[in-house]
């Protein structure tokens, strides 16, 4: 009987043990910590002007949803980010393939590409607002511009280790090159064209706010270079916090999905 | 709708056959005088010891290799176009991201297509049930069933194999060599089957081409006259089997032993 019990309390508290252990619950806890962190931290500044709690930021967001536009200060960053993401996909991708298909290609383009790999992104965007004006497409042309020499690397890469074996398939049976190309190699890069994706949208959506920082009069960026100058830090983390909210959803809802569709025949 | 298929025979005539090797492997040749015809119709089975070329004259036949000192003919009475040529090779090669119905409809024209070709070929070989499934998780055996409706799939005029069986247990490599020889009978080809194995020779071939050890040549020519239908490993194929190796001991080696006239046979 004692025994039993005993059992019965031990196996409760190895579930429980597992469940608390278990990737969900140490996603909360992580998310609760910085929570917490970020609480204490705001002990150290009483004025609650340099750090805001938690509550603070949450309460200028709803503010600035409902009086100040953020949503359309959101949307016209989204659409940069969009617009810059899919010029620099495609682009990008077309030359990674040219480069890992074509040797020669790939020695002609080789400098450029490094050049501008390590070009910082503050020239590209001074030197596109210099030689293209202030304008929509110079910022975003600047954006793409960061990006494109990622993605070469990475489908570039993949075109490499693309497996011949599967486009002699292709050959021998005669199949039209549209089919060889859109069926047979570049289901093989759906795995490297997904990571440039994935680290793609995360880095034009940074180098998208220095872009309107310092030469568009809208957007996100905008909108912090103003609070920088107010000093209102609530607003600047409320907006972070929004964009953060943003391409969460974008991953969980487009990028994760896409990807299980792309792989579910592993 | 669609007219009876094309069949065509096949002539090879190869001088030779150099891979120039880079810096890590050495130049090498792979062929050297290796001629044959394979009339139209006639299942011929290449023999030879590993590393003898086969694979590479399959390559060459199949039009993935020009760079040869040479040339494999495939010629029909119907000149217009170049007869369709299908190639089953050592592994299936199979689209992974593909279902096995779109694994065999990829390689068909529309028409061929729209008729269900594929669907029906599949479902002769018992996986009408698989049709949905994705490759990887067919068994081994499920997926050179549907490498080998895909090669039947197009109607060629001249079917190439390499080693296709390998690697499969007894009952199940027994079972896909009958498949294969109903569909040969029910679509009639010119079929060029390549193999280490004399047993299997015996019972599918019509004739076996026994090749030479790199560079490799036609050290013998010998004709299979057993009547079809044949059962693998039967007392009929072993006796086959050991009046040809009593004859030409070395066949198996790659030279035609001490009772035969060497080098190649000419057609």
């Amino acid at each position: 009987m004692a025994v039993g019990t005993v059992d019965v309390a031990a196996t409760a508290w190895e579930r429980l043990r597992r469940a608390a252990g278990g990737p969900a619950a140490l996603r909360i806890f992580s998310f609760v910590l910085l929570l917490c962190v970020w609480s204490l931290a705001t002990l150290a500044d009483p004025s609650g002007q340099v750090l805001p709690a938690p509550w603070v930021v949450l309460d200028t967001m709803w503010y600035h949803l409902n009086e100040e536009g953020l949503l359309y200060h959101l949307s016209v960053t989204l659409w940069r980010v969009a617009a810059a993401f899919f010029g620099a996909m495609v682009i990008g991708v077309a030359l990674g393939i040219l480069m890992g298909a074509r040797r020669r290609a790939d020695i002609i383009l080789d400098g450029w590409h490094i050049l501008f790999l390590n070009m910082p992104a503050l020239v590209l965007i001074i030197l596109c607002y210099v030689w293209f004006g202030l304008t929509e497409v110079a910022a975003i042309v600047a954006v793409a511009l960061n990006k494109i020499p990622n993605v070469v690397v990475t489908v570039r890469e993949g075109t490499r280790a693309v497996d011949r074996e599967l486009l002699d398939v292709a050959r021998v049976f005669r199949v039209d090159r549209r089919t060889t190309f859109l069926r047979f190699f570049l289901p093989q890069l759906y795995p490297y064209i997904m990571a440039a994706a994935r680290g793609g949208i995360a880095l034009i959506w940074k180098i998208v706010l220095v872009v309107e920082l310092l030469g568009r009069s809208n957007g996100v960026g905008f909108k912090l270079h103003e609070f920088f100058q107010l000093f209102d830090i609530a607003a600047v983390l409320a907006y972070t916090l929004a964009f953060v909210v943003v391409m969460m959803v974008i991953e969980y809802g487009v990028m994760a999905p896409l990807e299980r569709r792309c792989t579910r025949w592993r | 709708m669609h007219p009876v298929a094309l069949t065509a025979g096949l002539t090879v005539d190869i001088r030779r056959k150099r891979f120039a090797g880079d810096g890590r492997t050495p130049p090498h040749t792979a062929i050297e005088n290796l001629q044959f015809t394979v009339p139209v119709g006639q299942f011929c089975c290449l023999l030879g010891p590993s590393g003898c070329g086969k694979t590479t004259l399959l390559n060459i036949a199949a039009g993935l290799d020009s760079e040869v000192d040479g040339f494999v003919d495939i010629h029909s009475e119907s000149t217009q176009t170049r007869p369709a040529v299908s190639y089953m090779f050592q592994t299936p090669r199979l689209l992974p991201w593909m279902s096995v119905r779109d694994n065999v409809d990829i390689v068909l024209d529309p028409p061929a297509r729209a008729d269900g070709r594929g669907v029906k070929l599949l479902e002769r070989m018992e996986l009408g049930s698989y049709l949905d499934a994705y490759p990887t998780r067919l068994s081994g055996g499920q997926r050179r069933r549907v490498a080998l409706a895909r090669a039947f799939a197009i109607r060629p005029a001249v079917l190439l194999l390499d080693e296709p069986f390998v690697s499969l247990d007894q009952p199940v490599g027994n079972r896909l060599r009958e498949i294969l020889l109903d569909l040969w009978q029910a679509q009639p080809t010119t079929v060029l089957f390549v193999t280490h194995d004399l047993n299997e020779a015996i019972y599918l071939g019509d004739r076996i081409l026994f090749l030479s050890q790199p560079p490799s040549s036609v050290v013998h020519d010998a004709a299979v006259d057993l009547p079809r239908p044949r059962t693998p490993d039967s007392p009929v194929i072993n006796t086959f089997r050991t009046g040809l190796l009593d004859r030409h001991g070395g066949l198996l080696a790659g030279t035609a032993g001490p009772t035969t006239d060497s080098g190649s046979s000419t057609p």
